[in-house]
């Protein structure tokens, strides 16, 4: 059986969301994806490209306008193609009224390095509620 | 966060369920980021933008009985009587308009539908604990009025106006309000445009944090500084920055700083504005549209332009649109400045975006306006950015040089 990591975080907003984790230390404008397909459409972004759907996002910050951020993440929500859950480094003011908005599961403070502990392509449970994180690595 | 025996009875739904949803909001806000309470404000500013996330929202508040506590102002959409028209807009592309207008208006929001609503609609005073979201708003707020707000979005600022109260962090408290980076400007500045390439430039360079600038060779006006805010809070996530001895909270970079060691240092010099400003450039030749007003034209700029188009006119393959406040429209048109820029063939209209709907018509054309923020955000296919007086120039021949 694979070994699963378990590591406290702190809640911001509850719910729980499993998912392939999609790892970007670039912050992240939900506002430039595509909200039929959850794909990136930044140009030159680390995720450009990628759909950000069903996975368990794990970032460094949110960023661009407040306007555009919350109506960004609402549309993909309301699509269908959020992210099951979040994980974010550094937490502001808009991020957090983006996940309340959304009714996506955010956390941060992860034990450790989110960065460090999580890679693209591991198996991650987030569990907002409880602020808990379980990642079983991608082998 | 510590509530109140009245603010628990507003959270359990016994005051109605549209303040317990802004209360919700709130106190996922406060949790989130260690607020110890609620602190009262007097007065808040939210972005409304007409889109979907924007709605789902007030209406949601509106629908629960819901209103404003505090003088709420509300950001632009669209001029749906203007454009419906001219632009053959169907009543479903408008819905969401049309219901946001109307969500705002039964909240008993200031239906003000400007993004510069602290200079005419909303005026903080120095001191006061306020609620102001977008770009421009938030920065100037803070650095050029002294009032207190953190960088809010549209929804937080909202559910802070009907409950009149907000989480007390961030830039709430004084010790968050000092300076964290040292800008060194050795630039002339010479006019608006140069605030908006400063601005762009240092908000691109240190993403975040409160820059202290020094070395701004003359007093800024006040579109300068509206420019400066609107870049600094779009390229990065700037809510305050200090100029000493022209911002209210700071007389020297001493004072700036609050005793804090500035972590780093950006120098910027003509060198670096130019690189901003070639770098902003998609499109040559041929232009289709001129957009001014992002963020929304103060009435000296109105006038500025009027004046450049008097008894000029604009090409005939060029639309020319400027947008700008409802009482600066009054204004001007009470001066008769409406008049001539109408004569000379272009538009002024108030209430209205840059960043709507409305202009996606323009979504294979190229654009060209003044203000880095629009080439960001804009809705038509190249962009060529400049100083107005260009624009205009090239409006006047249809062409960028």
């Amino acid at each position: 059986m694979k070994k699963e990591i378990r590591l406290k975080c702190h809640k911001i907003m509850g719910g729980y969301g499993e998912g392939e984790a999609l790892v970007s230390k670039e912050p992240i404008c939900f506002y430039l994806t595509d909200p039929k397909t959850g794909r990136v459409r930044e140009k030159g972004h680390v995720l450009e490209g990628k759909s950000i759907a069903d996975k368990v996002l794990v970032f460094s910050s949110g960023k661009a306008s407040s306007v555009v951020q919350i109506d960004g993440l609402y549309k993909l929500a309301t699509e269908g193609k959020a992210p099951k859950a979040m994980i974010a480094k550094d937490v502001e003011t808009v991020l957090v009224v983006s996940a309340v908005i959304a009714k996506i599961p955010l956390v941060d403070r992860l034990e450790r390095d989110p960065f460090a502990a999580i890679h693209t392509g591991d198996l991650v449970k987030v569990d907002a509620d409880r602020g808990t994180v379980s990642i079983i690595k991608k082998t | 966060m510590h509530l109140t025996k009245d603010e628990e009875r507003i959270l359990k739904g016994k005051s109605g369920e549209g303040v317990q949803k802004a209360m919700e909001l709130l106190v996922a806000i406060g949790d989130a980021l260690d607020a110890p309470r609620l602190i009262e404000i007097s007065r808040a500013h939210a972005a409304s933008s007409g889109q979907e996330g924007d709605l789902y929202f007030v209406e949601l508040l509106a629908k629960g009985g819901a209103t404003c506590k505090v003088p709420t102002s509300t950001n632009p959409v669209y001029d749906m009587e203007c454009f419906d028209k001219l632009f053959n807009i169907s009543p479903e592309e408008s819905d969401v308009a049309r219901r946001v207008k109307e969500g705002y208006k039964q909240i008993g929001a200031i239906l003000s539908w400007c993004c510069t609503p602290y200079i005419t609609e909303n005026i903080p005073m120095y001191g006061e604990n306020v609620s102001f979201s977008e770009s421009s708003a938030t920065p100037f707020v803070n650095s050029v009025i002294g009032a207190k707000t953190n960088r809010e979005a549209a929804q937080s600022a909202l559910a802070a106006g009907v409950i009149g109260k907000t989480p007390e962090y961030g830039l709430y408290l004084e010790e968050n309000r000092k300076g964290t980076m040292l800008v060194k400007v050795a630039a002339a500045l010479k006019d608006e445009f140069d605030y908006s390439l400063l601005g762009q430039y240092v908000g691109k360079q240190i993403g975040y944090g409160i820059p202290v600038f020094t070395g701004i060779p003359k007093r800024p006006t006040t579109e300068d500084l509206i420019n400066l805010c609107a870049m600094l809070n779009t390229s990065g996530a700037i809510s305050m920055f200090h100029i000493p001895g022209i911002t209210v909270e700071s007389r020297t970079v001493e004072e700036a700083f609050g005793g804090n060691h500035p972590k780093d240092k950006v120098t910027v010099t003509e060198h670096e504005l130019k690189e901003t400003r070639e770098e902003l450039q998609t499109g040559k030749g041929k232009i289709d549209l001129v957009q001014f007003g992002c963020p929304h034209y103060t009435l000296k700029q109105v006038v500025d332009v009027a004046r450049q188009l008097d008894g000029k006119k604009i090409h005939k393959d060029v639309q020319f649109w400027v947008c700008t406040s409802a009482t600066a429209i009054l204004l001007a048109e009470r001066m008769g400045y409406v008049d001539t820029i109408e004569k000379a063939g272009g538009h002024i209209v108030a209430d209205t975006c840059i960043d709507m709907t409305c202009w996606n018509r323009f979504k294979d054309k190229t654009g060209m306006t003044d203000s880095p923020k629009c080439a960001y955000y804009r809705r038509f296919k190249d962009v060529i950015v400049a100083p107005a007086a260009e624009c205009i120039k090239a409006a006047i021949r249809g062409a960028w040089q």
